[in-house]
């Protein structure tokens, strides 16, 4: 008895570093492959490119994956993301406020929406699905009433500057990203709210029953995952240089991508940070990879299409 | 069919699940015409039978089936129904959001040129329903109906379906009183047509009332089989167990001090009322009642997970307020919640994790996790109540019910509780875990915790508890001390079960 379990000992460690270990075999593959079929592929300009365009979308994916540790789903976050956008850009174009100040306003005011997403989910009992569904629409909606759908231009340059930016070779926006990884990864590994969220994720009743404070923790979940997003929304204005009304628009279907295919179980308590890093740079590598190979942009959507079904169908095997 | 002739007889099965002997050379015959029973300890293996029977499971090679008098071998459900081998499970396997009919039909409702044809179905459903004298409309939908009704349904459904052999896997653990009547009828009625029925109860008054023939299993293993009338309870229960009932329960019980818990007329309207009562530091409370008789629902007021409305609750000789779980668990109770799956534990998360999972506060600084803590704590109650696993790092679905069980009360431990309610500790547990489990409850009794345990199996109520507290829908019927149910050494578990009954 004891000798079948020394076998398939450490199962939960074993399951997730396999699935980084896997994804990072993936993602060599396609490295060493592009890198042959292009030269181009392998250059420092387009790899910053390509860092640049997955840390938005990275960044966002980040809080959507505590959110599907926890059981639940952010489908709010697009609409968040162009709300901070629009948000900093009015605050330093037709408010004047100074760029630090437009900034953290942007990204407190985005946050709060988090904050009804708790309540509406914890408090109202609404399932998190149709709760951030509706808050997606409603807040696209208040978005394109406050700026008559028009874009907001005249961002300082100080600003918009730093989307270009490079820091020890590495874009500032991508440094943003490392930076929010790491606090992401060290929450979840390390602090009380962190476990607490696979707890809920696992068993949200057992997890009542042993004194876990449920609602603080649903709300912290999504109110992070906003916090998120809201920066996630100063990054693309900053890079768009624009505040552009449609900004974040879909970004809610590439965060959950990049968090399946890293591993995230949709029904709670499993996911890592790494896993959707890696997730998110997969996806981003093949739509830079088909691009510099000439190849239609839509046939890349299908592949990516039919990578996140294969994702998810490998990990149940894997399971079994 | 002939009443009497043999409708399905296995013979040496056995099955073997990764590391476990579920069943070891099981024998069954059931012929029409009979009520057999089967029983057993939880883990005996009577659920592995029965899912060998109805084609869930395979047996291992060695092992043969014959149906009336033909080997036969059945590698799915599908084919097992299409034998005529139908099962009625606990929780009762419909789709409530469609019709009854509907569900008669499931996955083969009858069309002409691609239209449904309604009227049949409702027709051929109704004929049923009538047969069994079912009186449910079979348009009705079926969450409409009370559990009692869906299960009357459902066993008609099985009939409808052709089955002979008809197996009911504790179908009385959800019913009302009123309601196990009429299905005891149905089932006679289903005898005198000349179906094999296999019974599956842990409720020996069942068995005595409905059964004519009984198979006992323990550990896996075949134990024997004889005719009901042939019996007495006391002989069943050393079969299933193998051992007397006394010496399982037998643990030191340590000298009660002082009162650690106190209720007063605690109240929940329409739930339970006015139940008072104190347990001690060194004692074991024993709550008996059967199911729904207001038990567990005190125990989740008591420890936060339920509002009551009136009464209040004293620890250690004080008033204490509790708002929700977390103050509870601050005031040193425990709660060894009934459903471990649903309520106890993580499934899919570490052993460690579970651990720590109602105390991370007590090693976190500002939230942040002190992770040698975290693991040294794991390791050191491992150790103190032998969890049995090769890492700390397993997840919990990999161990056996009884290990769950160690890491629940673990949890507990590292609250530093003082204060413990199981509620129903043992169930879906093998015997020799109970065993664990009960020395487990000594070793908190002896280091000074006081215990109230639930429970609706009277025989560890009565081998464990100091004293019991009776109930009865919602009301305390009386408190025995342990000298009123020793009776030379004998229990008098008539009484209990009258008082529980509300027959006083």
């Amino acid at each position: 008895m004891l000798e079948k379990f020394m076998k398939n000992k450490t199962i939960t460690k074993r399951k997730s570093l396999s699935t980084a270990l896997l994804l990072v075999v993936v993602l060599a593959l396609m490295f060493i492959a592009l890198s042959i079929s292009s030269p181009n592929f392998l250059s420092g300009k387009n790899i910053s490119n390509l860092l640049r365009q997955t840390s938005i979308n990275g960044v966002v994916a980040l809080g959507m994956t505590m959110v599907i540790i926890s059981a639940g789903i952010d489908l709010s976050v697009g609409s968040i993301v162009g709300f901070s956008g629009v948000l900093c850009a009015t605050f330093m174009t037709k408010s004047g406020m100074s760029v630090p100040v437009a900034i953290t306003l942007a990204v407190l005011l985005s946050t709060l929406v988090g904050v009804f997403n708790g309540i509406v989910i914890y408090d109202g009992k609404v399932p998190p699905f149709i709760a951030t569904l509706g808050c997606n629409t409603a807040l696209r909606g208040l978005i394109m009433l406050t700026t008559n759908a028009r874009m907001i231009a005249g961002l300082p340059k100080t600003f918009t500057n730093f989307a270009n930016s490079t820091f020890l070779g590495i874009p500032g926006l991508t440094m943003v990203w490392i930076i929010l990884i790491v606090i992401t990864a060290l929450i979840l590994k390390f602090t009380v709210f962190g476990r607490n969220n696979y707890a809920i994720g696992s068993n949200v009743e057992a997890s009542r029953l042993s004194g876990i404070n449920v609602r603080l923790t649903t709300y912290g979940v999504y109110t992070f995952s906003a916090f998120l997003c809201a920066i996630a929304g100063v990054m693309m204005t900053a890079r768009l240089g624009n505040g552009v009304p449609t900004g974040g628009v879909g970004y809610e279907t590439d965060a959950i991508a990049s968090a399946v295919i890293g591993g995230a179980s949709l029904a709670g308590a499993e996911g890592t940070i790494i896993g959707t890093v890696l997730g998110a740079i997969i996806m981003q590598t093949l739509r830079n990879g088909g691009n510099l190979m000439g190849i239609n942009a839509f046939i890349m959507e299908v592949v990516i299409g039919l990578l996140i079904i294969g994702a998810v169908l490998l990990d149940k095997r894997r399971k079994k | 069919m002939e009443i009497g002739q043999e409708l399905i007889r296995v013979e040496n099965v056995s099955k073997t699940f990764p590391g476990v002997k579920a069943l070891n050379n099981v024998n069954l015959t059931v012929r029409a015409g009979e009520i057999h029973a089967l029983v057993g300890e939880n883990g005996a293996g009577k659920s592995t039978l029965i899912k060998v029977l109805t084609g869930a499971h395979q047996m291992d090679s060695g092992g043969s089936m014959y149906l009336e008098g033909k080997e036969t071998h059945i590698s799915n459900p599908a084919e097992a129904k299409a034998l005529g081998i139908g099962a009625v499970y606990q929780d009762v396997m419909m789709a409530p959001h469609l019709s009854v009919g509907e569900n008669f039909f499931l996955g083969k409702l009858p069309y002409k040129n691609g239209v449904i044809q309604w009227k049949k179905v409702y027709q051929v459903t109704e004929e049923t329903l009538k047969s069994l004298n079912i009186d449910v409309d079979p348009r009705s939908k079926v969450r409409d109906l009370t559990v009692g009704l869906q299960e009357m349904v459902s066993i008609a459904k099985i009939i409808h379906e052709h089955a002979k052999v008809i197996i009911f896997d504790e179908p009385t653990a959800l019913l009302a009183t009123e309601e196990v009547g009429i299905l005891f009828n149905l089932i006679r009625d289903l005898k005198l047509k000349g179906c094999g029925i296999i019974y599956i109860s842990h409720r020996m008054e069942e068995i005595f009332e409905l059964c004519d023939t009984v198979t006992v299993l323990k550990d896996g293993g075949y134990v024997d089989t004889v005719a009901v009338n042939t019996v007495d309870e006391n002989i069943l229960i050393s079969m299933m167990v193998g051992r007397k009932l006394e010496e399982m329960y037998s643990i030191k019980h340590a000298p009660p001090s002082d009162i650690a818990l106190e209720v007063r007329n605690l109240t929940r309207n329409k739930v339970f009322e006015d139940i008072s009562f104190a347990v001690r530091k060194g004692e074991i409370l024993g709550f008996y009642g059967l199911v729904g008789s207001g038990r567990t629902e005190i125990m989740r007021c008591i420890t936060g997970a339920d509002k009551f409305d009136k009464g209040e609750i004293l620890i250690d000789g004080s008033n204490v307020k509790i708002h929700n779980p977390k103050s509870s668990i601050k005031k040193g109770i425990a709660f060894l919640t009934e459903d471990r799956k649903h309520q106890g534990l993580g499934m899919n998360l570490s052993i460690a994790t579970n651990i720590n999972l109602a105390s991370y506060d007590k090693i976190s600084r500002s939230g942040i996790i002190n992770l040698k803590k975290e693991k040294a704590r794991a390791e050191h109650f491992r150790n103190e109540i032998s969890i049995k696993t090769p890492s700390i790092q397993q997840r919990i679905s990999n161990l056996s019910g009884g290990n769950q069980q160690k890491v629940v009360v673990a949890k507990w431990l590292a609250c530093q509780s003082d204060i413990f309610i199981f509620d129903e500790p043992t169930v879906g547990v093998d015997v020799g875990a109970k065993v664990e489990i009960y020395h487990l409850v000594e070793e908190l009794l002896h280091k000074g915790a006081a215990i109230i345990m639930v429970s609706s199996y009277l025989p560890e109520v009565m081998g464990l508890a100091d004293r019991i507290l009776v109930m009865s829908e919602g009301r305390m019927i009386g408190l025995v001390g342990r000298e009123e149910f020793e009776k030379d050494g004998h229990m008098d578990e008539e009484r209990l079960v009258r008082m529980a009954s509300g027959i006083v």
